[in-house]
C-alpha cells in the first residue's frame, strides 16, 4: 500500500510531461533557513506541483520524552521551535500541570505569560524579518532582531542562558526574577514601539513587498479550518481562533486583550497579522509588569512536585529526604494512570502536548502537536499556480521551524 | 451544544453499549470501538459543530497498567466557534492495526496519519499518499513502539555510505 517517492513526484495526470522540469530546492538552501526539502514541478516558472519531503532534523525527540522525566524533558523540548523556546517549555509544563492537577502559584502565571508574550515577538520578529529577508528587503531583518537580541538579554538576565533557557519546572520557575530584571523588561516594552514603527513604514507601505507578497498563497477560511491550521496562519484567514481567549490559561483570563485578525488569507495578511500581535503582546506585557503579585514563585515545597531550596536540602532532615525522593530515578513523582491532553497558544499557532501517564515519573507517552509540522502539509496546496519565486514568500509567511516540524 | 447534549446524540446514533465517556481534569473523552470512528467521527463533525481536527495520534500501550488493547488512536476535536473540545479515542490490536482514514473529513488528517503510520504501522485505510514522512522510506521498523529499544537495533548499518563521487 504505500507510495514510493517516484510516484509522487511523477506529474500530474492530464499534463504533458514533455517541458515540465524538476527542480530539487533543498535540504541545504538559503532561503529553507533550516533543513527541508521540496521538490517542484514547473512549468517554465510556474509550479504546477510541489512534494515536501521532510525528516532530515529528525531526532526522536518523542522517544526522548518516554525516558527522561518531566523536568528533565524541559531540555529537549526547548529545542523544538528555538525560535521562541520559552513558548514550548510553557505548553510542556502546562499539560504536565494539567495531568498532575497543579494550581500555579499568582506570581508564577504572570511570569509565565510575560515569557509567553516575549516569545511571541521574538518569534514574529524572526518571522517577519525573515520573510522580508527573502523578498530582498535586508533592512528590516536587522531591525528586528536587535529587538531579538534584548529579549534574548532577558532570556539571560532571567535564567542565566540566552538560546536555551530551560526557564520552567514543574511547578513553577527555575528561580525568581530580580528588579532589575523587571526595570528591563519596562525598558524593552517602553523602547519596542519606536524599531517597530521603523520596520512597519519600511514594509507596511512598500511597493515591492506588497506585489511580492498579495494574492500569494491564498488559504481561504474554510480551508484553514478543514486543514487544521492555527495561530497567524488560520487567523489570516479569518478564523477567530485563540486557545488564549477560547481555553484560557495562566494569567490570561484576567488581561484585555485582542485577537488579530485579517480576512485574505494570503502571506501579506499573515505578516499583518504578526506585526499587529506584536503590539498586542506589548500590551499584555505592559498590563502583566504593572500587577506582578508578589510571592513566592513555586508551588508550596508541602506538594511534594518541587525541588526544596538549597538551605533546607543541607540543613533540615525533610529537605533532604525530598530532594531524594524527586531525584531518584525510581521514585520522582506520583501521576495518575491517566492521559491528557493540554494545548497553549504559541506564536505559531496551536502547541499541545498529549501526555500519557503511567504512575512514574516519566511520561509514559508525549506527543507534542507541532504546529509547523501541520502548516507545512499546507504547503503544496498554497503555491500551486504560483511562480518559484514564490515558493520563499510562501514559506517565509508560514515560518517553518524544521526542528519543530522533525523533532 | 453541550458536552450531555454531545453524549446523548451519540448514545442516540450508536447505542449506549459504544459510547463509553470519561473524563480526566478538563479534558472530555469518548471511548468507541474502531469499527465506529468513521461514523462518530462524521457525526461530530456535521451534528455537533466539532469542525477543527487539532490532534490525531497513538500510543503502544504493550507495557501500560492494566490496559487490554495495544495501540491506542486519539482524535482531538475542537469547535472553532465556541472552543469546546473533545478527545475521541479508540483501540486498534496486533496483527494489522488498521484503521478508516479521516482525510476526506479533515484534510489536516494527511500528515498526522502518515506519522501515526510512521512511527506505529498503523494503516490508514482511504489515505491517498500513506508513505513515511519522518524516517527515510527504506526504513522497516516502527521507532515509536514500545518494543523497539530507545537506542535502535542498529539500523544505520543497513544504509549504504555514499562517498561524495557516487551521490
Amino acid at each position: 500500500m504505500p507510495l514510493q517517492l517516484a510516484d509522487v513526484i511523477a506529474p500530474p495526470e492530464g499534463i504533458d510531461q514533455e517541458y515540465l522540469w524538476t527542480l530539487n530546492f533543498g535540504p541545504q538552501h538559503p532561503a529553507t533557513h533550516t533543513t527541508l526539502r521540496l521538490i517542484l514541478t514547473l512549468d517554465g516558472e510556474t509550479v504546477v506541483k510541489a512534494v515536501p519531503d521532510i525528516g532530515y532534523l529528525h531526532s526522536g525527540f518523542e522517544k526522548l520524552g518516554e525516558h527522561l522525566d518531566y523536568n528533565q524533558y524541559v531540555t529537549i523540548v526547548d529545542r523544538m521551535n528555538y525560535v521562541s523556546p520559552v513558548a514550548n517549555e510553557i505548553a510542556w509544563f502546562h499539560s504536565v500541570e494539567t495531568l498532575l492537577g497543579i494550581e500555579l502559584t499568582p506570581r508564577c502565571k504572570y511570569l509565565r505569560t510575560i515569557f509567553a508574550e516575549l516569545m511571541r515577538i521574538h518569534d514574529h520578529c524572526l518571522s517577519c524579518g525573515a520573510a522580508a529577508l527573502d523578498l530582498g528587503a535586508l533592512t528590516a531583518f536587522f531591525y528586528l532582531f536587535v529587538e531579538r537580541e534584548k529579549i534574548y538579554d532577558l532570556s539571560e538576565a532571567a535564567s542565566g542562558q540566552r538560546f536555551h533557557p530551560s526557564y520552567l519546572r514543574l511547578g513553577g520557575l527555575l528561580r525568581d526574577v530580580d528588579d532589575h530584571w523587571v526595570d528591563m523588561v519596562r525598558s524593552f516594552v517602553k523602547n519596542f514601539p519606536k524599531n517597530y514603527g521603523d520596520v512597519a513604514r519600511l514594509l507596511n507601505r512598500n511597493r515591492i513587498f506588497i506585489e511580492r507578497t498579495r494574492g500569494i498563497g491564498i488559504l481561504p477560511k474554510d480551508e484553514a479550518i478543514n486543514t487544521s491550521s492555527s495561530g497567524p496562519v488560520a487567523r489570516a484567514s479569518g478564523v477567530v481562533r485563540d486557545v488564549r481567549r477560547d481555553n484560557p490559561y495562566l494569567a490570561y483570563p484576567e488581561l484585555d486583550f485582542k485577537v488579530v485578525c485579517a480576512t485574505t488569507g494570503d502571506c501579506y495578511s499573515r505578516y499583518l497579522v504578526r506585526m499587529e500581535e506584536m503590539l498586542e503582546s506589548i500590551k499584555i506585557i505592559e498590563q502583566c509588569i504593572e500587577r506582578l503579585p508578589p510571592g513566592p514563585v513555586n508551588v508550596d515545597v508541602d506538594s511534594k512536585v518541587v525541588l526544596p531550596n538549597q538551605t533546607s536540602v543541607y540543613r533540615s532532615i525533610e529537605g533532604l529526604i525530598q530532594h531524594f525522593e524527586l531525584i531518584m530515578s525510581n521514585r520522582r513523582w506520583q501521576t495518575p494512570v491517566d492521559e491528557v491532553y493540554a494545548a497553549t497558544e504559541a506564536p505559531n499557532g496551536e502547541l499541545g502536548f498529549y501526555i500519557v501517564g503511567d504512575g512514574s515519573g516519566v511520561a509514559y507517552r508525549a506527543r507534542t502537536r507541532p504546529p509547523s509540522f501541520i502548516h507545512f502539509a499546507l504547503f503544496p496546496r498554497l503555491i500551486v499556480g504560483h511562480q518559484i519565486s514564490d515558493v520563499v514568500a510562501v514559506l517565509g509567511s508560514l515560518n517553518i521551524i524544521a526542528a519543530e516540524l522533525d523533532r | 451544544m453541550t458536552h450531555d447534549e454531545v453524549l446523548k446524540l451519540l448514545r442516540d446514533r450508536f447505542g449506549a453499549d459504544a459510547i463509553t465517556p470519561s473524563q480526566f481534569r478538563d479534558n472530555q473523552r469518548v471511548t468507541i470501538p474502531a469499527e465506529y470512528v468513521l461514523a462518530v467521527l462524521e457525526t461530530l463533525k456535521r451534528d455537533a459543530g466539532f469542525d477543527f481536527l487539532s490532534d490525531l495520534s497513538a500510543a503502544d500501550y504493550l507495557h501500560y497498567p492494566n490496559a487490554r488493547d495495544r495501540f491506542g488512536v486519539w482524535y482531538v476535536l475542537a469547535n472553532t466557534i465556541t472552543g469546546m473540545r473533545l478527545v475521541v479515542k479508540t483501540w486498534v490490536n496486533d496483527p494489522d492495526p488498521t484503521l478508516p482514514s479521516v482525510y476526506a473529513l479533515w484534510n489536516g488528517a494527511d500528515w498526522m496519519e502518515r506519522e501515526v503510520y510512521d512511527m506505529y504501522g498503523i494503516v490508514f485505510e482511504g489515505h491517498p499518499d500513506l508513505r513515511r514522512v519522518l524516517m527515510p522510506d527504506e526504513y522497516t521498523a516502527f521507532p515509536l513502539r514500545k518494543d523497539y529499544p530507545m537506542r535502535g537495533k542498529g539500523e544505520r548499518h543497513n544504509f549504504a555510505v555514499i562517498t561524495r563521487a557516487e551521490s
